[in-house]
């Protein structure tokens, strides 16, 4: 869980005329197998499944909604109801680098929005949610992270970084692989 | 039971009732949006608040049970200014597009907007806007007017069981959502609509078609299959603007199916028989209604009849018809159009049903016989009533062994060219009567539209063949017939307009065993 | 030890003993500091002992509440037939509070000792951790932690030999605040939308999956097993203000802080020594305006109520405010607060779960017109309407979310209203607030 992770970008589901492959074959569906074990039911292990196929897939897209929908016996409009509900679920596929700032008030004022402005400018994302063109990048505004203390606290993909400042994010961006 | 003071007003009601069913009980209606009798409660829309006694908050009084000696304010200031504040903050984003808004006229933002809201708004920002989205079958959803009380969702999810909608996002961003490509094509979709108590979910069928205050309502019953869903009938301009389920817990609670709800448009066709017609040198001739009575009279005179009935008929013309074949000899038949039965789950005993007429055990009850080919048992100079049957698909050269046929009909059957006399009815929506579901219920359905020309209702057109043909009743209202019916038919005994009402009663082997009648 | 700063002397170190030692996360680490003795001790007690136990020690809520553990677990009726759940809230996401984030990072086993302590005792045979999404580190030392304790037969079919069934499960969350509520937790455990529900029923009637079940705060199970093993009495003696507040207390302080982090003191602790002596006072050439103790949600105080406030359950709300999760944002005189409680404002917009009108609608309402007055644009009416607002969003819907919105509103205009007025007349912040200082 540590590490960056790569999210696979390739997937199928990002194109759209391609057939979509399921995720929970192999591994992933032993995987789900052991968590619903966990619970008394399947609707249960709906976020942990998300989980999987944001790990495997980078994003949860529409067609894997439904493969879920179809694994937990529910139906695809509960599955999205649920994901849009949580914001760590992306519906979109993101850069390789998912950056998120916190900036809530803690961290509003100890200067996040100057690290924001720091993340976009170096990274060329140029705009909040917008991707750079190499795909390296998706930079985000987000809400109170729960490390008030080490302000900026900053999240890339599964990473945990504390007290950024402007000034370290040049660094931080050039250590990433 | 437990008592309590609402308004007060004492009122005794069982334990685990809510305040707001409570207050119902003591005509007290508490303005509510998310809460609907027949859905699971969630208490999001705060618009139910009260004032109890010693409790420190506002209570929402759909999900606060009563308790004994509960003293419940529900006009007090306090409780006012709360729900005055929720009307508020539900047109912050309102288009307050009602000049153009189906639901206008009957909607429950409006309503309570008027009895208690603000009547300015302090609200100075730009309003949310999300465009108007198809969710398939036959409704549109207008998000920016949607209130998120979730009664379309808990619909769908509860009761369907087909849970195709959600609520989506969250905070000021939510909204009802579907999945692509899935859409509110369960048979039983529309009543979404219904349920939705704001302009949010509309008909496309009803859309931009009538203003709410330009309806007639009638109670009546749904023709479209032997269930017999309560509907109401509302007509604009004479022409029926669509079907509403009307309240029954005994049959359909709250709902309709889908098929039902949007096949009426037949009730509206132009193409009537409007005069009564006898046949003139070879030629069917428009005339007055005594001399067609009395031609038909003489041709069915001393002769044995085979009556070809509809099974939309009502259990008064079927009655009527059935005292003829009683007295000249002959037999009753119908036939009935089927597709496929599509069940409310969440609902026991409510189905869209296999047969699709509305009086099919009715008919069975007065002696009919129903059968796939029914020209096929009429016998040689019998005389031929075609009583509503248009003959679509039948083989009309049968017809040729009668020794007359008479139309009694809403419209002139295809095909066919040897009619001696026809006496021309009105529909089920231009009449009064009874029809009896696939249960053995007798439920009475009102006039809703006036009938074409001179069409006259049937149980007066067959009570007066009876007349000339020497019988001694004389009808003057429905209820007549049906109070002969009641006398004549033992199944039916004990059974009056007065006691079914509009709710309905089983005829008497369809109750329970012990009931009082 | 003491994390991110070595523990100041006036600290009582109970849970923060090993905040900052990487030995004490492993289990060989744990056991070596006596881990585990409490379970073993607890196993064989029975159910009803260790429940006297923790009501004896004034143990009371640390989420936020308050509301005291002993008979929060009372409330579990032993031999109902049903499955028994507990619930640890690990969703620690009230903006300002990190304290149950360094609990799990250091001490992982506490909790896991914890929980299980806490299922055997409410007749429990399954504990679900429900960790927010964020939180991958405290996640994986969990994880990793629960494995640990599964292999060395601590948990599992057979818990520490016993023969009694214990499980503890670390459940994921995926980014929202509200499932920091507990019914709202338990809808998102069962694979819903974290929708808070309607009470009744309360969580140990039908809580998750429709079973009785208690959830408590990652700090306050923590503060279990050490509480079995010193004795109720030890820990109710550590009090220095009012009886009904007992044992230690973990804040998180940030914002304008010199030293942020984790503390642990006693109850009735006096804040003002531990905002200037423990958290070093203010940066440089600063000087504290406000305070928000205890988490986004309650009420700002002035810096004369902060002072003199001793800090415990009640001593907070004698002071205008409330103890809440114990996360303490420090506000110092260079920041705006109608800046400040616009953005929190936004928060709570973004972090609604849609189902209450009034908060679905008034905190996004709310969050428009501060923008608007921080920005310039805004009216004298608008405070007006904001205070109407605020009020029609407090104790009418179903869980405080709407009420945590128009707490800092009303408090903020009450106390620092010239700012909002020099916003709205065109003055700049800072001149005005010399002036007010």
């Amino acid at each position: 869980m540590t590490g960056i992770k790569s999210p696979d970008m390739a997937s199928h589901d990002s194109h759209g005329n391609e057939p979509y492959v399921p995720v929970f074959t192999g591994e992933s569906l032993r995987e789900l197998q052991t968590l619903l074990g966990r619970y008394p039911t399947k609707m249960a292990a709906l976020l942990p499944a998300l989980w999987i196929v944001q790990r495997e897939r980078g994003w949860v897209s529409d067609a894997a909604m439904a493969e879920v929908a179809d694994v937990l016996e529910l139906t695809p409009a509960y599955v999205k109801g649920v994901v849009t509900f949580y914001t760590m679920y992306h519906q979109h596929p993101v850069g390789k680098y998912f950056i998120q700032v916190c900036t809530t008030s803690p961290c509003g004022i100890c200067g996040a929005e100057d690290v924001v402005k720091a993340f976009l400018q170096h990274t060329r994302t140029g705009e909040l949610g917008l991707t750079s063109a190499d795909d390296r990048y998706t930079v985000i505004e987000v809400e109170c992270l729960g490390a008030c203390g080490f302000a900026t606290p900053v999240m890339i993909n599964e990473q945990f970084i504390e007290s950024v400042t402007p000034e370290t994010v040049p660094e931080i961006l050039a250590r990433l692989p | 039971m437990v008592n309590l003071t609402i308004e007060g007003r004492a009122v005794s009601v069982p334990e685990g009732t809510s305040i707001l069913e409570a207050a119902k009980t003591a005509g007290i209606l508490i303005p509510h949006y998310c809460y609907h009798p027949s859905l699971p409660i969630p208490g999001v829309c705060r618009m139910c608040l009260v004032e109890v006694e010693k409790a420190p908050k506002l209570a929402a009084s759909c999900a606060t049970s009563v308790a004994e000696g509960q003293v419940v304010h529900v006009h007090t200031e306090r409780a006012l200014e709360a729900r005055k504040g929720v009307l508020e903050f539900l047109l912050i984003n309102h288009p307050l597009d009602c000049p153009i808004c189906d639901q206008s006229g009957e909607c429950e933002l409006q309503d309570f907007t008027y009895q208690e809201g603000r009547a300015d708004s302090r609200y100075r920002d730009p309003k949310r806007f999300n465009p108007v989205e198809d969710f398939g079958g036959d409704v549109i959803y207008v998000p920016n007017r949607c209130i998120l009380c979730t009664r379309c969702v808990r619909f769908m999810d509860d009761i369907a069981h087909d849970t195709v909608l959600n609520v989506s996002e969250r905070g000021d961003r939510a909204l009802i959502g579907k999945f692509e490509g899935k859409d509110l094509t369960h048979p039983w979709a529309a009543n979404v609509i219904d349920l939705c108590p704001v302009g949010a979910l509309l008909s496309k069928d009803f859309l931009n078609k009538a203003r709410a205050w330009e309806l007639d309502r009638a109670a009546s019953i749904c023709p479209n299959c032997t269930q017999g869903c309560n509907i109401m009938v509302e007509v604009r301009d004479n022409s029926v603007a669509r079907f509403k389920p009307r309240p029954n817990d005994d049959v359909n609670k709250f709902f309709m199916c889908d098929y039902g709800r949007l096949n009426y448009r037949w009730v509206n066709r132009q193409d009537r028989a409007e005069a009564p017609m006898i046949r003139s040198n070879g030629v069917l001739t428009s005339t007055d209604w005594e001399p067609a009575i009395h031609a038909a009279a003489e041709l069915i005179r001393g002769a044995r009849v085979f009556v070809l009935a509809s099974p939309m008929l009502s259990n008064e013309a079927l009655f009527l018809l059935s005292a003829l074949i009683e007295h000249n000899g002959g037999a009753g038949t119908f036939r009935v159009a089927t597709g496929d039965e599509a069940p409310l789950p969440g609902v026991e005993d409510l189905a869209l049903r296999r047969d699709r007429a509305a009086n099919v055990r009715g008919a069975e009850l007065l002696g009919y016989t129903r059968s796939e080919s029914p020209l096929d048992s009429l016998k040689e100079g019998e005389v031929l009533l075609i009583a509503d049957d248009d003959l679509a698909g039948l083989p009309v050269s049968a017809t040729s062994k009668a020794s007359a046929v008479i139309v009694i009909g809403t419209t002139l059957p295809q095909g066919i060219d040897n009619p001696e006399v026809v006496l021309p009815i009105t529909n089920f929506a231009e009449e009064e009567g009874t029809f009896t579901n696939l249960r053995g219920r007798v439920q009475r359905f009102t006039q809703a539209k006036a009938g074409p020309g001179g069409a006259r209702p049937s149980w007066l057109v067959l009570g007066d063949l009876l007349g000339a043909l020497g019988a001694q009743e004389q009808f003057f209202l429905p209820s007549d017939v049906f109070a002969n019916l009641a006398a004549t038919k033992s199944e039916f005994k004990g059974l009056s307009y007065d006691t079914i009402g509009m709710r309905g009663l089983p005829v008497l082997s369809a109750q329970p065993a012990g009931a009082a009648q | 030890m003491g994390y991110p700063h070595k523990s100041h002397e006036r600290e009582t170190t109970v849970l923060t003993e090993h905040f900052g030692n990487t030995d004490a996360i492993s289990l060989n680490g744990w056991k070596k500091r006596g881990g585990y003795q409490a379970l073993e001790k607890a196993l064989g007690m029975t159910p009803a002992d260790i429940v006297n136990v923790v009501k004896e020690s004034g143990l009371r809520g640390r989420g936020g509440a308050g509301f005291p553990t002993g008979m929060k677990w009372s409330f579990m009726k032993p031999g109902d037939g049903k499955p028994h759940y507990l619930c640890c809230n690990a969703d620690e996401s009230e903006p300002g509070t990190f304290k149950d984030r360094e609990v799990m990072r250091w001490t992982p086993h506490a909790l896991v000792e914890g929980c299980a302590v806490g299922a055997y005792a409410i007749g429990a045979e399954t504990a679900y951790v429900y960790i927010r999404g964020e939180f991958t580190e405290p996640l994986e030392r969990m994880e990793i932690a629960v494995r640990e304790a599964y292999d060395a037969g601590i948990l599992g079919a057979n818990a520490m030999g016993s023969g009694k069934r214990i499980d503890v499960h670390v459940h994921k969350g995926a980014g929202a605040y509200i499932c920091g509520e507990e019914t709202a937790l338990m809808n998102s455990l069962e694979g819903r939308r974290g929708n808070p529900r309607i009470k009744p029923p309360f969580p140990a009637v039908a809580g998750v999956f429709g079973q009785p079940t208690t959830i408590n705060n990652v700090e306050t199970l923590a503060a279990v097993p050490i509480i079995l093993m010193k004795g109720a009495e030890w820990y109710k003696g550590m009090s220095l203000s009012n009886p009904k507040s007992t044992g230690t207390k973990l804040y998180s302080v940030c914002g304008n802080v010199r030293l942020p982090g984790t503390f642990e003191v006693v109850m009735g602790f006096p804040f003002k020594d531990f905002l200037y002596d423990l958290c070093g006072g203010p940066p440089q050439g600063r000087k504290f305006k406000a305070i928000i103790p205890g988490g986004a949600s309650v009420p700002i105080q002035t810096m004369e109520e902060a002072e003199a406030t001793l800090m415990d359950y009640e001593g907070f709300v004698a002071q205008g405010s409330m103890l809440g999760s114990g996360g303490v944002i420090v506000i110092d005189d260079a920041q705006s607060m109608v800046r400040v409680i616009a953005r929190l404002a936004r928060f709570f917009a973004h972090e609604s779960c849609a189902q209450c009108t009034q908060c679905r609608e008034g905190t996004a309402w709310t969050t428009k017109i501060l923008e608007r007055i921080r920005d310039g644009q805004g009216t004298m009416e608008d405070l007006d309407t904001l205070i109407g607002i605020a009020e029609n969003m407090t104790g009418t819907t179903i869980c405080v979310l709407s009420d945590s919105c128009a707490t800092p509103v009303i408090s903020g205009i009450r106390k620092f209203r010239p700012e909002f007025e020099a916003l709205i007349h065109g003055k700049r912040v800072h001149s005005v607030m010399a002036a007010v200082a």
